[in-house]
C-alpha cells in the first residue's frame, strides 16, 4: 500500500478519536441547551473547577489556603491525606451537584423566562466567577492529574497495523479509554433519558417547558439535575483532558474546540454532538495533513469552524438539529 | 454616568500612592491566566532577591529597594497599564516576562527614559545598543539559543549535521517564530534539513504535530514552546516514544513544570539555559535564612530553587548589579532611572563578583558596552532526570556562532532604526 | 425634580425629534461633551490616557459597532477580534506604504477596509441564524488571525510578525508613537468617537436603522414588509464592520503602538466587546458607552483598591477581582436583565416623578 493512503488513514484514526474528546466537552453544552435554551458559556470552566477540585481533594490540599493565609497570615498548604481516585472522583461529583444547586439557586431561579442572550450572558458572568473562584480555592499552578488512567502508545494496535501495512499506527491509549468513556456515557445518558422517570421529565421540558410545568413537573428541580449532570460531564472531559496537559486555566480553553462541534451536530442533539465531534475531528486532522504543509500548518483552529460553516449553510440548523419552522 | 465612575477611579487611584523615595523596580508578574504556572516561580524569585538584599544589606548602597507588583496575565494591554501606573513611581527599570509586552514597551521606555531589561526574551536585536539605547537583552537572546542548540548538535555529531532533519516546533506567535530566521541560516551553512511545524495557542492539542514527527522521523526536536504547549509536547513525545535526549527545548520549555506532568517518560528531555538550577547555591542558605524563615518570601514560598525562580532571580540580580553600578559611576546611592541605564550599560559581571553573591558560576560572565547589549549569549545545555526531579547540567557555556548572528542582528536593528528615524549612537 | 418636561415645549417637528427630548439631558450631554473636549485634554496624563481614558474610547467605538450588528440588526457576532485585526493590519500597511497620508485618512481606509471583509463573511447570515451564525463570524475570527499571523506580507517581512507602529502627525502633533503626548492620543481617538456615535445615532433612528430592527424582530415579517433582507443584513455588517475597523485601527497604532494579533485581536477580544454590547444593553448608543466603561474601567478600579488600598497580594487581588466581576454581571442581570442601558433608563424615569412619585 502506498504510504501516504497509509498514513491518511493513521490521521483518520487519531482524527476519530481526537472527535470523541471534543465530543466529550460539546456533551455538556448540548445537555443544558436542550433543557433549558441556555448556551453555557460556563461549560469550559466547569471542566476546569472539576479537574481542580478533583486533584485538590485527591492531595489533600486546603481550599483557600491562600486567601487564609494571605488574610490570617497562618501556613496552611495540605491536610496531609491522599485519596484513592475512586473517592475523590465521587466527592467531587458531589461538589458539582452542589454547585449546581447553588447556580439554580442563585441564578437562574431568578432569571426565569428572560431571554436566550440574557441567560447566555448570565453564564458568561458565572465563567468569570468560577475562574476566580476555582483559583482562589486550589491555586493557579499546575497540577498533575493522575486517576490511574493509561496513557502512551497502543503496543496492540501498533504490532497489528504494523504486520497488516508494513508501518505501526500510533494510537493513544488515553484516546481509547476516552472513547470507551464516551460511548458509557452516551449509553447512559440514553438510556436515562428514555427509560427513567427524571429523564422522560427532563425531556418533556425540553419540549415545551410551559406543558411541562402544566402537568406538575418541578422545572427547578429539572434544572438542577441537568446542571449536575452537565457538572458530571465536565467532570469527565477535565480528567481526560486535565491527565493529558496537567490541570491549569488553559483547561477552559477547551470550550473553543467544542463550539464548532455543536454548531455542526446541532445545539440540541447528542448524538449530533457525537457525529459532529468524529467529523471535525477527522476533517481538521485530515486538511492538516494534507493541505496543511502546503499553506504553512496550524490550520486546525479556523479549520473546523469553516467545515461546520460549510455544513450550515446546507443545513442551517445543523446536522441533527431540530428543523427550523418559521411562522409570522 | 461617566464622571460618577471617574470620580470613584480618582479616589482608589489618589489612595494607591506610593511614597516616592527608595529605589522602585515594579515586578510586572503574571500569576492568572493561560501562562499563571509559568509567571508564578519567576516573579517569586524576583521578588525573593530584593527581599533579600533589603533584609540582608539594607537594599542596594543603603538604599531600600521597593518592588511594587503588577498583575499582567500576559496580556499586553494590562501590561501597558501597568507600566503606565508604575513608571510614576519613579521606575527604574521593567522586565515584563512578555515578548508582547516588550514590543510595545520599546518605544515607550525609549520616548521616558527607563531601561527595558529583558534577559532571554523579548525583541533580539535589542542586544545592538547602538539602535536601543534603553533596552538590554544580555546574557543571552532567542537567537543565540538556537545557534547554541545547533551547535551542542554539531558537538553531538562530530562536526557534522549534513543531511540530519531537524524539526522546530514552535509556538505560533512572534515569541516562537524568533528562531526560524537564524534556523534557516544555519541550515544553510550546516546543511542541515530543516522543518518547522507551529502550535497554536494555546497548544492543548497537538496531535498532527506528533503524527508528523512520527512519520518523518527528524533526527532532533528543538522547540520554543510556552505555557501548556510545552508539558503536552513532552507528553506526546513520550506517547510516541521519540527519543527524549533528541528533544531539546529552548530556556522557556525547560523547567519543572514541563516535564513533572508526563512522569517518568519525559526522563532525558534537555532544555537550554542560561544560568544554573538547583539549591546547591551559597545564597540559598541566605535566602532560607533572611526570606523564608522570616515569612517574608513571595507567594506560597514553595519555589524556591525551581528554574525559573532561578531565573527570575538571576533578573534580579542583574538589574540589583546594574543600579549598584550606577551608584558607583554616580557616586549618588538615590540613582534616577537615567544613571541606572549607564550601570547596565557599564556593567560587568565576572566570576568573582557571582561568587561573591554567593552564585558561584551561575551565569556567564559578561561585560557590556555601548554597543553590545546582549551579552555573550552563552547557554548551557540541562537534562532532565525523572528518577531524582532535578535538572543537570550536562554541557558548560556554549558560545554561539556570533559569525551567523550578528548580521542578521544588524539587518534587523536597522531596519528598525530606519523605521523609527534613529541615528545608531556610539559612533 | 431633575428631569422636568413642564416648560419644555416643542414648537416644530425637528424639535420634536431630537435626540435628547428633556432640557436636562441636552444640558447634561452638551456639558459632557465640552468637559471631554475642553477640560480633560488639561488634566489628563499618561495614566490617565493609556490606562483608561484611550482604551474606553476605542472600546466604546466598537462597542457601538457591534451594537449596530448585534443590538439593532440581530445578527449575533463573535468575528469582532478578528474584524479589529482586519482594521490594525489595514491601517499598518496603509501607514508603512503611503509615509505622507494624513492618519485620519489611514483610519477611515482602515474601516473601509474592514467593511468589505466584513461584508463577504456577513454573506453566510444570509442562510444562517441565531447562534448557529456565530460560527460564521467565528471562522472569520479564526482564519484572520492565522492569515494574518501566516502571510508576511501583511507584516512587511519582520522576524517575529510584531507590526509596530511608525510615527505619524496630525495637525502639527504626533497622534502614534512613542513621542504622542496623552492629550493628543485622547483628543484624536475622542473626536472619532464624537462623530461616529453622532453618525450611529442618526443611522439607527432613520430608515436605515428602521429596517436593520424589523430585521431583528423578525425577518420574515420584514421581508414581506418590503425590506429586502439582502441589501440589510448587508448594510448592517458593512456599517459594524466600518466601526469595528476603525476600533481596531486606533486601538493598533494609537492605543498600543505595537501589536500580535493572536494575542491582541485573539477570541477573547471578541468575547469581550458581546460582554460590553450586553451589558450595557443591546440596541442602545448610551449602551455601549455604558458597557465599554463598565468592562475598562471596573477591572482597573478593583485591582487599585484590591492591590494599592488594601495590599492584597496581586494573585489573589486577580482571582478575586474576577469573582466580583462575574457576581456583578450576574447581579445586574438579575435585577435589569437589559443591561445598564435599560437601568438607566429606569432610573431617569424614577427621577422624572421624584420626589413625588404618584
Amino acid at each position: 500500500m502506498p504510504d501516504q493512503l497509509v498514513y491518511a488513514m493513521e490521521v483518520t484514526l487519531n482524527g476519530l478519536m481526537a472527535g470523541v474528546m471534543y465530543s466529550l466537552v460539546a456533551l455538556g453544552f448540548v445537555l443544558i441547551f436542550k433543557a433549558s435554551g441556555i448556551f453555557n458559556y460556563a461549560q469550559g470552566v466547569l471542566a476546569l473547577f472539576a479537574a481542580l477540585t478533583l486533584v485538590g481533594l485527591q492531595q489533600g490540599q486546603v481550599p483557600f489556603a491562600h486567601l487564609i493565609n494571605a488574610v490570617f497570615g497562618t501556613d496552611l498548604h495540605h491536610f496531609g491525606w491522599h485519596l484513592p481516585a475512586v473517592v475523590a472522583i465521587a466527592l467531587t461529583a458531589g461538589v458539582m451537584v452542589l454547585m449546581a444547586i447553588a447556580v439554580e439557586k442563585l441564578v437562574l431561579k431568578h432569571l426565569v423566562n428572560q431571554a436566550p442572550i440574557i441567560l447566555f450572558m448570565a453564564t458568561i458572568g458565572l465563567a468569570y466567577f468560577l475562574e476566580g473562584f476555582g483559583d482562589v480555592m486550589w491555586g493557579a499552578d499546575i497540577k498533575k492529574l493522575d486517576v490511574g488512567l493509561p496513557q502512551g502508545i497502543s503496543e496492540t494496535i501498533e504490532s497489528v497495523t504494523a504486520d497488516w501495512f508494513g508501518y505501526g499506527f500510533f494510537i493513544d491509549n488515553l484516546d481509547i479509554v476516552a472513547t470507551v468513556v464516551a460511548v458509557a456515557l452516551v449509553t447512559a445518558l440514553t438510556v436515562f433519558s428514555q427509560y427513567s422517570k427524571q429523564g422522560r421529565a427532563l425531556r418533556a421540558v425540553a419540549d415545551d417547558h410551559q406543558a411541562a410545568l402544566s402537568v406538575g413537573i418541578s422545572l427547578r428541580f429539572i434544572w438542577v439535575l441537568v446542571w449536575s449532570i452537565a457538572g458530571f460531564v465536565a467532570l469527565v472531559a477535565g480528567i481526560m483532558w486535565g491527565t493529558k496537559s496537567g490541570v491549569q486555566f488553559s483547561l477552559s480553553l477547551i470550550a473553543l474546540k467544542a463550539l464548532p462541534v455543536l454548531m455542526l451536530g446541532g445545539f440540541t442533539s447528542i448524538p449530533g454532538a457525537i457525529v459532529g465531534g468524529l467529523i471535525i475531528g477527522v476533517g481538521e486532522k485530515l486538511f492538516e495533513f494534507s493541505i496543511g504543509p502546503m499553506i504553512g500548518g496550524a490550520t486546525e483552529n479556523w479549520f473546523a469552524y469553516m467545515l461546520a460553516l460549510l455544513f450550515l449553510v446546507f443545513r442551517p440548523q445543523g446536522l441533527f438539529g431540530e428543523r427550523i419552522i418559521e411562522r409570522v | 454616568m461617566k464622571s460618577k465612575f471617574t470620580t470613584a477611579v480618582v479616589t482608589a487611584i489618589a489612595l494607591a500612592g506610593p511614597a516616592m523615595a527608595d529605589l522602585v523596580v515594579p515586578n510586572l508578574s503574571y500569576r492568572t491566566g493561560a501562562y499563571a504556572a509559568n509567571g508564578i516561580p519567576y516573579a517569586d524569585g524576583f521578588n525573593d532577591y530584593f527581599t533579600l538584599l533589603n533584609e540582608r544589606d539594607g537594599g542596594i548602597g543603603g538604599e531600600i529597594v521597593q518592588v511594587p507588583e503588577c498583575e499582567t496575565a500576559y496580556n499586553t494591554e494590562k501590561g501597558v497599564e501597568c507600566y503606565e501606573s508604575t513608571k510614576g513611581m519613579g521606575a527604574l527599570a521593567y522586565n515584563p516576562l512578555s515578548t508582547g509586552i516588550t514590543y510595545q514597551l520599546i518605544p515607550k521606555v525609549t520616548a521616558d527614559g527607563i531601561t527595558l531589561y529583558t534577559p532571554g526574551y523579548g525583541r533580539t536585536s535589542a542586544a545592538n545598543g547602538s539602535v536601543f539605547e534603553w533596552v538590554f537583552n544580555y546574557p543571552a537572546n532567542y537567537w543565540d539559543g538556537a545557534s547554541v542548540a545547533i551547535k551542542y548538535l554539531l558537538d553531538e555529531n562530530g562536526g557534522d549535521l549534513a543531511g540530519k532533519k531537524v524539526t522546530l516546533l514552535y509556538h505560533n506567535s512572534a515569541y516562537g517564530k524568533e528562531p526560524i530566521r537564524t534556523l534557516q541560516a544555519l541550515s544553510e551553512k550546516h546543511g542541515f534539513e530543516l522543518q518547522a511545524v507551529p502550535v497554536d495557542h494555546p497548544g492543548q492539542e497537538q496531535k498532527s504535530q506528533w503524527l508528523q514527527i512520527r512519520r518523518d522521523k527528524p533526527d532532533y526536536v528543538l522547540m520554543w514552546g510556552w505555557g501548556v504547549m510545552n508539558q503536552v509536547a513532552i507528553q506526546e513525545a513520550v506517547n510516541i516514544r521519540y527519543p527524549m535526549d533528541h528533544f531539546i527545548g529552548i530556556w522557556w520549555s525547560g523547567s519543572e513544570n514541563d516535564v513533572k506532568p508526563a512522569g517518568d517518560g519525559a526522563n532525558g528531555y534537555k532544555a537550554l539555559t542560561m544560568h544554573g538550577t538547583g539549591m546547591d547555591y551559597p545564597i540559598y542558605a541566605d535566602i532560607q535564612k533572611y526570606v523564608v524563615d522570616a515569612g517574608k518570601a513571595a507567594g506560597a514560598g514553595d519555589m524556591v530553587g525551581t528554574v525559573l525562580y532561578s531565573r527570575g532571580m538571576y533578573a534580579a540580580m542583574v538589574i540589583a548589579e546594574a543600579i549598584r553600578k550606577g551608584q558607583e559611576i554616580h557616586g549618588t546611592s538615590a540613582v534616577n532611572a537615567a544613571q541606572v541605564r549607564d550601570g547596565f550599560e557599564n556593567l560587568e559581571i565576572t566570576e568573582e563578583r557571582m561568587a561573591e553573591l554567593g552564585l558561584p558560576q551561575f551565569g556567564p560572565p559578561f561585560a557590556a558596552s555601548c554597543t553590545d547589549h546582549g551579552g555573550p549569549g552563552a547557554a548551557m545545555i540541562q537534562q532532565w532526570d525523572a528518577a531524582a526531579g532535578t535538572w543537570n547540567s550536562i554541557t558548560g557555556f556554549i558560545a554561539p556562532d556570533d559569525a551567523v548572528l550578528d548580521p542578521l542582528v544588524a539587518e534587523d536593528s536597522a531596519a528598525f532604526a530606519a523605521e523609527n528615524n534613529i541615528t545608531p549612537r556610539c559612533q | 425634580m431633575l428631569y422636568r418636561e413642564a416648560g419644555d415645549f416643542k414648537t416644530t417637528y425637528r424639535e420634536d425629534n431630537q435626540t435628547f427630548p428633556i432640557r436636562f439631558d441636552r444640558i447634561a450631554y452638551y456639558t459632557t461633551v465640552a468637559a471631554a473636549f475642553a477640560v480633560v485634554p488639561f488634566f489628563i496624563n499618561d495614566y490617565w490616557a493609556n490606562a483608561v481614558f484611550v482604551p474606553f474610547l476605542i472600546y466604546a467605538i466598537a462597542a457601538l459597532g457591534l451594537n449596530i450588528l448585534t443590538g439593532y440588526a440581530g445578527q449575533v457576532s463573535l468575528g469582532t477580534g478578528g474584524f479589529m485585526a482586519v482594521g490594525a493590519y489595514a491601517c499598518y500597511k496603509l501607514m508603512t506604504a503611503f509615509p505622507e497620508m494624513s492618519m485620519v485618512l489611514n483610519v477611515l481606509l482602515a474601516g473601509l477596509v474592514t467593511a468589505g471583509v466584513g461584508v463577504l463573511f456577513g454573506l453566510p447570515s444570509l442562510r444562517i441564524k441565531g447562534f448557529y451564525l456565530a460560527v460564521a463570524t467565528l471562522a472569520a475570527q479564526f482564519f484572520l488571525v492565522w492569515l494574518f499571523n501566516k502571510v508576511p506580507w501583511f507584516y512587511n517581512n519582520s522576524a517575529s510578525g510584531q507590526i509596530t507602529a511608525p510615527e505619524r502627525t496630525f495637525l502639527g502633533q504626533f497622534v502614534t508613537g512613542a513621542q504622542t503626548s496623552a492629550s493628543a492620543k485622547y483628543l484624536f481617538c475622542l473626536a472619532f468617537v464624537f462623530v461616529l456615535a453622532l453618525v450611529a445615532r442618526n443611522l439607527t433612528r432613520g430608515t436605515t436603522g428602521r429596517k436593520w430592527m424589523a430585521i431583528r424582530d423578525m425577518d420574515i415579517a420584514a421581508e414581506i414588509i418590503g425590506v429586502n433582507p439582502l441589501t440589510t443584513k448587508l448594510s448592517a455588517f458593512a456599517v459594524s464592520s466600518f466601526y469595528i475597523g476603525v476600533a481596531g485601527a486606533l486601538f493598533f497604532s494609537v492605543y498600543l503602538g505595537a501589536a500580535e494579533v493572536g494575542e491582541s485581536f485573539g477570541i477573547q477580544k471578541s468575547f469581550l466587546i458581546l460582554f460590553m454590547v450586553i451589558i450595557g444593553g443591546l440596541g442602545s448608543i448610551f449602551g455601549s458607552f455604558a458597557g465599554a466603561a463598565f468592562l475598562v474601567l471596573l477591572p482597573v478600579l478593583l485591582k487599585n483598591v484590591l492591590v494599592g488600598t488594601l495590599g492584597w497580594p496581586t494573585d489573589l487581588a486577580a482571582h478575586i477581582e474576577l469573582m466580583i466581576v462575574g457576581a456583578l454581571i450576574i447581579i445586574f442581570l438579575i435585577v435589569e436583565p437589559h443591561g445598564l442601558a435599560q437601568l438607566w433608563r429606569l432610573t431617569k424615569e424614577k427621577l422624572r416623578l421624584w420626589p413625588f412619585p404618584h
